[in-house]
């Protein structure tokens, strides 16, 4: 099996030192040495440092759930007030060649496999533009054979037609191929890391691209370096020590913002769902109050930062983070290929729990006395 | 007593300037109706037409919409946005916002002034957000900025007046209206910053967090009307007692 830790021939290695410095602070990380006091000196902090951080993850802020919501959103309408930003993913392929035992897309999976053609990404744009999104978020399965570079970047190029905001979620490409990305109207590139600690991850990584942990650590680096705007980090709460790994994540994000300060960072903070073939897939510890938590730790550790809920929560719990720390929800969404402008050809990679569409998101917002913001970009070139 | 806010060619009654970044309804009503704002800030970013509701649709016609260059990395985008802006029909006058730091939003006040040149050659009206700096001001003055708009604190900081010596300094040097953008955070704080002469005060987070989102726009208008007056009445030094008659009145010669 190959070496989790070894470059592929054709990956780009870049001089970095963000992934020894988020290592030695995972690997450092007690979480049960933190008490209520450090706590509380967190949440009296208007700055917050990495050890006030540890702490407002650990179980015993899970006793402060409520102060730390309170001061969370507080630090949201600081920065944000009441705007909450509206997108949708669409789903351009669901061929993988990766094999992550938690994912519906894993190759080897039995489910029905597809790729939208030219053709089909304008209906599909067409259709989505129709609600009055203005930004979307372009995902493929792992695995550039299935979705080459220049298909990417004809994806994107086709976006612009339709959107002002292109992003990607899509395997970790070496600097001159988001350059590509970029030229063709892509701002924005979202790489989840699922879990940061290696060891776990190489067990559930079995094979594939994906397989290697540095290269897609490194991605948002390199995806900066080729002129993206901003870049999204996630870890998949659930799969490993959350605690842990939304540590990492926010380390992640912190470390390569110290080292481009122009970097519009966010970060997303799903959980493990059911897939296709295996209903046993789901987060085990990570209740929605724990899920709660980390959403706060990371509004007032990177208060700057946008912070995106996913439509694998539920419709209650998503209407209420948006007030407490979240920033960005996707709406009108569909995780099959092919769904919004007709028939799906191609299937989910996860079940999700919000349906609604992006009237009834802008309704929602609109009775919560929220703003929705379509598009906080503006195309100068 | 006539004392209009005169910024450029434009005129104003009211010296509150509000912020929309951190929009509420709640918040464009009651600053226009108890607050008197005339002037209300707008990300063109954030200013699309179409058929989904947007700030543009609350915003009463009456009020001037100052559009600003937020999003802009340098001095070429933030001339690109301003000229977008005059193509959507907001006019000549522009807050130029260049920002290339995403974690605290500090301006870039190099890339500001090289804004402000480009912007008044195109015919702008340019009103840079800027740090107190006086080397920076005199550039902007110079460059065509029509009023300098220095940051109290951080932006959404509600910190105050950290900045206070540096913006008398502008105070005193340059002969531009002088608009604290940023860090406002009380009515006190806003009376304060007229007290010393400064043009007008704008404010955003601190009216946007309050509980009492109406009378907290309502004593910002206080607070600035009452700063303006006790700016033109003159304060009297706080540093020494002085006696209230003269002391010298014997002296001959």
């Amino acid at each position: 099996m190959q070496d989790f830790m070894q470059y592929l021939p054709h990956m780009q290695e870049i001089k970095s030192d963000i992934l020894d410095k988020v290592l030695f602070e995972i690997q450092d990380y007690d979480e049960a040495k933190f008490s209520s006091k450090d706590v509380e000196k967190a949440l009296n902090s208007t700055h917050l440092s990495i050890e006030n951080l540890k702490a407002l993850l650990s179980s015993a802020a899970e006793e402060f759930i409520e102060e730390l919501a309170f001061k969370s959103s507080k630090t949201k309408i600081k920065y944000f007030g009441n705007s909450i930003s509206l997108f949708t993913p669409l789903y351009l392929s669901n061929y993988c060649n990766s094999k992550c035992v938690y994912c519906g897309f894993q190759k080897g999976n039995k489910i029905a496999r597809a790729k939208l053609n030219e053709y089909e990404i304008h209906q599909e744009m067409k259709a989505i533009a129709k609600t009055g999104l203005q930004e979307i978020l372009m995902l493929t399965g792992e695995g550039r054979e299935f979705a080459n570079v220049e298909y990417i970047a004809k994806a994107c190029a086709i976006a612009k037609e339709y959107f002002k905001v292109i992003g990607v979620e899509i395997y970790p490409m070496n600097e001159d191929e988001y350059k590509i990305l970029h030229e063709n109207g892509c701002d924005y590139v979202t790489i989840f890391q699922e879990t940061y600690n290696p060891l776990k991850y190489s067990k559930i990584h079995l094979g594939g691209e994906k397989r290697i942990f540095p290269y897609r650590f490194n991605a948002q680096e390199r995806a900066l370096k080729a002129g993206m705007r901003g870049v999204a980090f996630a870890a998949l709460l659930g799969i490993d020590d959350f605690r842990k790994d939304a540590l990492a994540t926010a380390l992640h994000a912190y470390f390569l913002q110290q080292k481009y300060p122009h970097a519009e960072i966010s970060l997303s903070v799903p959980r493990l769902r059911p897939i296709i073939n295996n209903a046993k897939i789901h987060p085990k510890d990570v209740s929605e109050k724990r899920l709660l938590q980390v959403l706060c730790a990371y509004r007032l550790f990177l208060p700057f930062a946008g912070i995106t809920i996913s439509s694998r929560e539920r419709i209650g719990f998503r209407d209420e983070v948006i007030k407490l720390g979240a920033t960005k929800m996707s709406a009108g969404v569909s995780v099959g290929i092919g769904e919004h402008s007709g028939e799906k050809k191609g299937d989910d990679q996860f079940e999700i729990s919000d349906e609604r569409s992006v009237e009834e998101i802008l309704t929602m917002l609109k009775n919560a006395n929220l703003q929705a913001v379509m598009s906080d970009s503006i195309y100068v070139g | 007593m006539d004392d209009k806010l005169k910024i450029g060619k434009y005129e104003f009654n009211s010296r509150f300037i509000l912020g929309s970044g951190k929009f509420s309804l709640e918040l464009i009503k009651s600053a226009i109706e108890e607050a008197d704002a005339q002037i209300i800030t707008l990300a063109l970013r954030r200013a699309y037409t179409g058929e989904v509701e947007n700030i543009l649709d609350y915003i009463p016609k009456n009020i001037t919409l100052l559009p600003n260059t937020s999003g802009a990395r340098n001095a070429q985008e933030a001339l690109r946005i301003a000229r977008l802006s005059r193509e959507l029909g907001c006019g000549e006058l522009i807050k130029i916002e260049v920002i290339s730091d995403s974690k605290y939003l500090l301006p870039d006040n190099y890339e500001t002034i090289k804004a402000c040149e480009l912007l008044a050659k195109d015919g702008f009206t340019p009103l840079p957000y800027m740090y107190a700096d006086l080397y920076v001001a005199r550039a902007m003055r110079d460059a065509g900025a029509a009023a300098i708009m220095p940051l109290a604190a951080p932006i959404g900081s509600n910190k105050g007046l950290c900045a206070k010596e540096f913006i008398q300094i502008l105070l005193n040097e340059i002969d531009l209206p002088i608009i604290v953008d940023a860090g406002i955070g009380s009515p006190s704080q806003a009376c304060e910053a007229m007290q010393m002469g400064v043009s007008a005060v704008m404010a955003n987070t601190a009216i946007a967090e309050a509980k009492n989102i109406a009378l907290m726009a309502k004593a910002f208008s206080l607070a600035i009307k009452a700063g303006r007056e006790g700016y033109l009445a003159g304060l009297a030094s706080a540093s020494e007692a002085k006696a209230s008659s003269p002391l010298t009145g014997f002296l001959r010669d």
